[in-house]
């Protein structure tokens, strides 16, 4: 027979006492803890301890080691704020920023009022436009390092030159002029172009119908007036995201520059060179701990001046 | 089983919440090991006879049956289970991380610096080679030594010089370069439209920062430690390789790097930077129409340079089994001279550390490959264990800003010497 029990309150609703509730309630808090349980201690251990364990070493002459000895308070902090690669870093990372934050958003907006607007064949569009996000940094990298922006003769990018008499560029390796930056910015959007693009399509679904309809009453004509003056703003809190999601995506920046054109000091954003300075055959665990906090610190600096310039969290 | 028949301690749902539970742990602590190189019970693994596992690491070689190889080694050695770890990408990186604790390599190839030395992550190994000492390459010898203690049995030695195609260079009506500024002029003579003078990498040339520093007369650093590599005439070599680069004459943007000989072999290059290893593959392709040749001295008061790399086994001073690690070092690399020899010389070209090895490799005694040897004989320099990996970025970064943005190279020199010099304080006091 059940442990449980029904019994009728005063409005006729029925409800349940006794052990069997109690064993439902702590079956349901095994199969959390169950699920949620090795998510957890992942974050802990390879989240958490290692922020704590950072924080340790920038405070320490910790070279070639992960359990220093030798306390040198601020030093770390100080040197990294004079260093002038990790200045230079943030330089590097504040263009890159420039050229990918507005770029991803408007080509992002604009591709989902596109794939938004077809009548046929929807989903095969937002799939399309999405798979790149599913490629790895790495292999999109090296496929655009290797077979299109490749300086020799048979690169796809020389090859289209090759066609209006334009001699071949070293794409990677060229510094005056930047050219770069063009495979820099154009793999991350090609990447995550997708992603950006399902947000807004998101948001887009979120409007409703009837402000439009309500419009197109009051003479809006379709196009940019309604996209103007009823889309864009009620897509206010996705568009925040997105640039907050963007800017933060752009401080983290490592695989395509690391793989595209290495450890080079014109191009090098504040990840690579914080590997190279901790992870790297350098091996100071102290000053790239140090610089990572800094780093961490400007993140969320930022990313609260931006949510308060933009009004993020409040309500329309 | 009907719904109201008490749960057993084992019913099936149960039975799989403690199952797919305890899976899930041994999963996320699988995960936390990480691969050491090691298996995953005790013992086994290649050679057998013994309970002892060393886990070895290299680095990938680009010669085909270089990994067979070294497993084929490590199957043979006998007294103690040897895993080879081949580390494709960065695998300064990886070791710099394997170092830091027990779970790295027992034995590893590297290049020494004294910063290993200080941290203690290699024990010294003057012991197993004590009796063959004098039979090593003396730069050999000193490129792994700190304060009188050798750390490192070298395994290989890899000059590094410019190859060139002989009937190109005489088609243009050019002897082959002795000076920076004729490497200069034969690299604009021998671009086309389908074909660069040069190449020495898609960095525009950092591999040459050395050599063209020596052949200037300069060094990294002087005998007693204080840097070497600002003086007025290693700025003008500094100069040259920006020359070079502004000339456009090099292959810039190659699919593969300088250390492999495509871009040479496909005809992207008349001319490659790159070392011995390839040998082979380029004579191969192009028989006797192969010259090699030392980096240039700066003018005639310079000299020609041939930076000598190569790799060097160590024993991590993490290991647990130190003195197996030794024992298997002193057997492959001391005692085991065929395979010492198959190692040098049946993949890519090196030449033996061991000068009785040297003097009977028979394929580095003919043509290109015995003109590489005697360049690397008359002048070769090695790695000062003193230059460590912050200073080589320093003065890779300045090189960058030389010869890329055609900065200033004094200033840029200063730069580099003032991390080096607070380097060498930290180091030397």
């Amino acid at each position: 027979m059940s442990a449980v029990t029904e019994s009728s309150t005063a409005d006729g609703t029925k409800t349940s006492t006794g052990k069997g509730r109690r064993r439902g309630i702590r079956g349901s808090s095994l199969a959390f803890w169950l699920f949620v349980g090795p998510f957890l201690v992942g974050l802990l251990v390879f989240g958490y301890v290692p922020i704590v364990w950072s924080l340790f070493l920038s405070f320490f002459d910790a070279r070639n080691t992960v359990t220093p000895t030798d306390f040198v308070g601020l030093r770390n902090y100080a040197d990294m704020l004079t260093d002038p690669n990790f200045l230079s870093s943030m330089v590097t990372f504040t263009v890159f920023a420039v050229f990918i934050v507005p770029l991803t958003f408007a080509l992002s907006l604009g591709l989902a009022l596109l794939v938004n607007g077809v009548r046929v064949a929807r989903a095969f569009f937002r799939s399309v436009f999405f798979l790149p996000t599913a490629c790895s940094y790495v292999v999109a990298s090296l496929i655009w390092k290797l077979s299109i922006f490749n300086g020799v003769r048979f690169g796809l990018a020389n090859t289209v030159l090759s066609w209006f008499g334009i001699e071949n560029i070293a794409w990677l390796s060229t510094v005056n002029p930047p050219w770069y930056w063009i495979p820099l910015v154009t793999v991350r959007l090609w990447l995550q172009l997708g992603f950006y693009m399902i947000l807004f399509i998101a948001g887009l679904q979120r409007i409703p119908t009837e402000l439009y309809e309500a419009a197109y009453v009051d003479g809006a004509k379709p196009g940019w007036q309604v996209f103007r003056f009823i889309t864009f703003p009620q897509l206010r809190a996705t568009s925040i995201a997105v640039l907050l999601l963007n800017l933060i995506a752009a401080y983290q920046a490592f695989d395509e520059f690391y793989n595209l054109v290495g450890n080079v000091n014109y191009a090098r954003p504040p990840l690579v060179y914080l590997y190279s300075v901790s992870l790297g055959s350098i091996q100071d665990l102290g000053r790239g701990s140090a610089g990572a906090l800094i780093l961490a610190v400007i993140i969320m600096i930022l990313t609260l001046v931006q949510s308060r310039i933009f009004g993020f969290g409040k309500a329309d | 089983m009907t719904p109201t028949q008490p749960a057993g301690p084992w019913s099936r749902r149960t039975f799989l919440r403690r199952t797919g539970g305890l899976a899930a742990l041994g999963a996320f602590a699988a995960a936390c090991g990480g691969n050491t190189g090691r298996p995953a019970s005790g013992g086994g693994g290649g050679g057998g006879g013994s309970n002892t596992v060393l886990s070895q690491w290299y680095h990938q070689y680009g010669e085909t049956g270089t990994k067979e190889a070294a497993l084929k080694y490590a199957k043979a050695y006998d007294k103690a289970a040897v895993n080879v770890q081949w580390t494709p990408g960065d695998y300064a990186s990886k070791l710099a991380s394997g170092l830091l604790s027990d779970k790295g390599p027992d034995i590893f190839e590297s290049q020494l610096n004294i910063a290993m030395v200080q941290s203690k992550q290699v024990v010294p190994l003057d012991d197993i080679i004590s009796d063959v000492k004098d039979d090593f390459n003396a730069n050999d010898i000193t490129t792994n030594t700190v304060d009188g203690k050798l750390y490192g049995i070298r395994m290989i030695d890899d000059p590094q010089l410019i190859y060139y195609r002989k009937s190109l260079l005489d088609k243009a009506g050019l002897k082959p370069p002795t000076t920076i500024d004729e490497l200069i002029t034969a690299a604009k003579a021998l671009t086309n439209k389908n074909m660069k003078g040069l190449y020495a990498g898609n960095d525009g040339g950092l591999a040459m920062g050395g050599p063209a520093l020596y052949s200037s007369g300069g060094t990294y650093l002087t005998q007693d430690h204080k840097p070497n590599f600002t003086g007025e005439r290693a700025l003008q070599a500094y100069s040259k390789l920006h020359e070079l680069y502004a000339s456009k004459s090099m292959l810039l943007g190659a699919p593969t790097e300088w250390t492999d000989p495509g871009a040479f072999i496909n005809e992207l290059a008349a001319m490659q930077w790159i070392g011995l290893w390839a040998m082979p593959a380029i004579l191969k392709k192009f028989g006797d129409d192969v010259g090699v040749m030392a980096f240039p001295k700066l003018d005639a008061q310079g000299k020609d340079a041939v930076y000598s790399g190569g790799w060097t086994q160590f024993v991590s001073a993490k290991s647990k089994n130190v003195e197996a690690a030794k024992k298997f070092v002193r057997w492959l690399w001391i005692d085991k001279t065929d395979f010492q020899e198959d190692w040098s010389l049946s993949y890519g070209f090196h030449i033996p550390p061991r000068k009785s090895l040297a003097a009977k490799a028979k394929k580095l005694q003919t043509g290109a490959a015995a003109e590489a040897v005697k360049l690397a004989a008359d002048n070769g320099f090695t790695d000062n264990p003193a230059w460590t990996p912050k200073m080589g970025t320093a003065f890779g970064d300045m090189l960058t800003n030389i010869i890329k943005k055609g900065a200033d190279p004094a200033a840029e020199a200063a730069k580099a010497k003032k991390t080096s010099q607070a380097e060498l304080d930290r180091l030397f006091g």
